[in-house]
């Protein structure tokens, strides 16, 4: 994973809360087989109305989102984090995070810093105000700069570390191998098994027809 | 030590203590998994020379992509196709077990762990989607994971997480009748919020839940999610011992004999501590339909299309009015008066065995109305096996209703059966985000017994409705 300590880039003002993975990216997108190439599924159905918000060039360019609570919320699809970072997005600004889009983010080096809601209108005045403004994200002191406005953000020590030092998760993980074998040592021997499979009695399943 | 379930199954599984907020290194006992979430994984796999750590303690299933209709016909869908023969292929690479679609044992991942007796009490259990939580039914701490996590645990069985806070749901009384699980679960959504669960595991408990089957607990552990939560459990009881056993991957003899003794060991202590409590009363749950774009905007079928300008907070009034205006519904819109076009039975939140019992009950003898598409589709090709044994699928036909195979169908359109743009669902399934179920569709979340009655009277109704018409 790619270092991350400092960004500046232009702000993108989105005033909707509760931005759902389905929102971030359709299921349609989801059948593709890379990690790469999901800017084009980004926000999709919104960016099919002319008055969305990447739809004015002042923010296309975008890198730094603002958005409203509960951002991410829904299904544990990383491709929302892929779409986000594909596009051009190196931050998300939220008063709150899902669970999992904000795990999934710190693993793939996109920041989600969680700002007050009085913060997030603040920011949004600014960029709607004038777009095309820059936003300064310091993952360091943790805090964005954004025309005249200096603000904190919180993210959990752990993530910022591993995101400093652009850390592998599972290197990480691997070093303590001796540990997890011992554990598996020491595992109950009735917790179940896939392999070997043992099944139900074998029955044909007849295919369904259009009426 | 006393502690909640929740933290009796997390500290059983600590391979390593975090020091100085560092993450616990977390074993996991069971990682499921499909084609959507996990061809990046297994490529990251491949990048780094990694193998799978414990194939023995993972099983994989087809079920978003997959078509309800032919299924012994190519799939005709290029990017579906090649995404599912990817999994094939990647199965086959890392020795990995496969139910494929046309398998006995294929269907939705989480009917598939539970049907063969994998989902047990006390487990950890994973896969990348995010109604994993449904297996919290039997008292496993299950969550869904992203794909970086996916090839995590395909590495290493392990995750480094930090704990979770803990709430307590508690349903007192008696739920009463013509009342389900689903409706317990939307009202606790609409209680506290589709945020109100974030960080937090919610362990479900008091009489009504007590009462409820293993079926009727994973519909409600399954929308933990939309409340925020990555999990929700409920304590393994007498119940869930007699829904497990004779199961294939069930323990056997002794074995059986050691693990329940275990499993009575996983409940809340009288004297744990939540880190937050909610308590309902079940005899105020009434059927429950959703009007909105989230599942917390939820309200009982009695009431009417809420008027935004009533809601206090700005930023709940201003979802509000975006969703009325996606949904297409006026305020004060009496909800048993909104028309459906569709209703959708099915998903790993009720497309189980008692679920399709249950609609059928309501249908029996009875024909669909007119202007409305009524489809059927059973989590698992087992479900629908025994549904066919059951004499099921003959209610369904003759009700006028398409019977198809198994998989997530509808619930978010990865397959052909989507909703066009305008087009209204009565859904059983788990999310009303807008797309969701086809770019522009509409969706209401019901429960099973709900969208019966609504497939008969083509507008949103309940049970209670037909017996009054």
């Amino acid at each position: 994973m790619e270092k991350f300590t400092s960004h500046t880039g232009v702000g993108v003002p989105l005033r909707r809360s509760n931005v759902d993975t389905d929102q971030i990216i359709p299921a349609v997108y989801l059948k593709r087989i890379t990690r790469t190439g999901f800017e084009d599924a980004l926000f999709s159905a919104w960016r099919s109305d002319p008055g969305f918000v990447l739809n004015n060039p002042a923010y296309a360019a975008g890198s730094v989102l603002v958005a409203g609570p509960d951002f991410g919320t829904g299904s544990s699809r990383e491709h929302a984090v892929w779409a986000l970072k594909d596009y051009g997005f190196r931050v998300v600004l939220s008063p709150r995070f899902a669970d999992i889009f904000r795990g999934n983010s710190g693993k793939q080096g996109l920041v989600t810093g969680v700002i007050t809601t009085e913060d997030a209108e603040a920011l949004w005045k600014v960029l709607e105000t004038e777009p095309g403004t820059e936003v300064t994200v310091d993952l360091v002191s943790r805090t964005v700069t954004c025309g005249h406005l200096h603000l904190t953000f919180e993210i959990d020590d752990y993530t910022r570390w591993r995101l400093l030092e652009g850390l592998d998760d599972i290197a990480l993980s691997l070093t303590r191998a001796a540990e997890i074998s011992a554990f598996e040592e020491e595992r109950e021997t009735w917790r179940p098994r896939t392999l070997p499979a043992r099944h139900l009695p074998k029955a044909e399943v007849v295919s369904a027809r259009p009426v | 030590m006393s502690g909640t379930l929740a933290e009796k199954v997390w500290q059983r599984h600590v391979v390593h203590q975090g020091e100085n907020g560092e993450p616990d290194l977390l074993y996991i006992d069971l990682h499921l998994v499909h084609e959507v979430t996990s061809p990046q994984a297994f490529e990251g796999l491949r990048l780094a020379g990694r193998p799978v750590r414990r194939p023995d303690l993972t099983i994989a299933t087809e079920d978003h992509n997959t078509p309800t209709l032919n299924i012994d016909l190519p799939i005709a869908e290029p990017t579906s196709r090649r995404q599912i023969e990817t999994l094939r292929a990647n199965c086959a690479e890392f020795g990995i077990r496969l139910h494929s679609l046309g398998d006995a044992d294929q269907g939705i991942v989480h009917a598939v762990g539970p049907q063969l007796g994998l989902t047990q009490p006390g487990l950890t259990v994973v896969c990348g989607d995010s109604h994993t939580s449904t297996h919290g039914a039997f008292g496993a701490l299950a969550f869904g994971i992203g794909t970086s996590e996916v090839e995590h645990v395909l590495a290493t069985q392990t995750l480094p997480l930090k704990p979770f806070r803990t709430m307590a749901i508690t349903i007192n009384g008696d739920l009463p009748l013509g009342s389900s699980a689903k409706d317990i679960i939307l009202a606790i959504i609409a209680r506290i919020g589709t945020g109100g669960g974030q960080g937090y595991v919610l362990e479900y408990r008091g009489e009504a839940i007590e009462k409820l089957s293993m079926e009727g607990r994973m519909t409600i552990c399954n929308m933990s999610i939309e409340a925020g939560a990555r999990a929700g459990m409920i304590a393994p009881d007498e119940t869930t011992f007699a829904y497990l056993k004779g199961r294939p991957h069930a323990p056997q003899g002794a074995d059986w004999d050691a693990a329940v003794e275990y499993w009575r060991t996983l409940r809340t202590d009288d004297d744990a501590v939540f880190d937050a409590e909610v308590v309902l009363e079940a005899a105020d749950i009434e059927p429950f339909v959703t009007w909105g774009t989230n599942p917390g905007q939820g309200l009982p079928l009695s009431a009417a299309v809420p008027d935004p300008v009533d809601i206090p907070d700005e930023t709940q009034r201003q979802a509000a009015e975006r969703a009325l205006e996606y949904m297409g519904l006026t305020p004060g819109t009496p909800l048993r008066d909104i028309r459906v076009d569709t209703v959708f039975i099915g998903s790993c939140t009720n497309g189980r065995i008692e679920d399709l019992r249950a609609v059928a009950e309501v249908v029996k003898g009875r024909r669909k109305h007119d202007d409305v598409r009524v489809i059927v589709v059973p989590a698992s090709a087992r479900i629908r096996l025994q549904a066919e044994a059951e004499g099921l699928d003959r209610v369904f036909l003759d009700f006028g209703a398409e019977w198809r195979n198994a998989g997530c169908s509808m619930c978010l359109g990865m397959n052909p059966d989507q909703l066009a743009p305008g087009e209204r669902a009565a859904s059983t399934s788990n999310r009303n985000f807008e797309g969701r179920q086809g770019k522009g569709g509409r969706t209401h979340l019901v429960s099973p017994t709900t969208a019966a009655a609504t497939a008969i009277r083509g507008t949103l109704s309940s049970p209670a409705d037909l017996v009054n018409a």
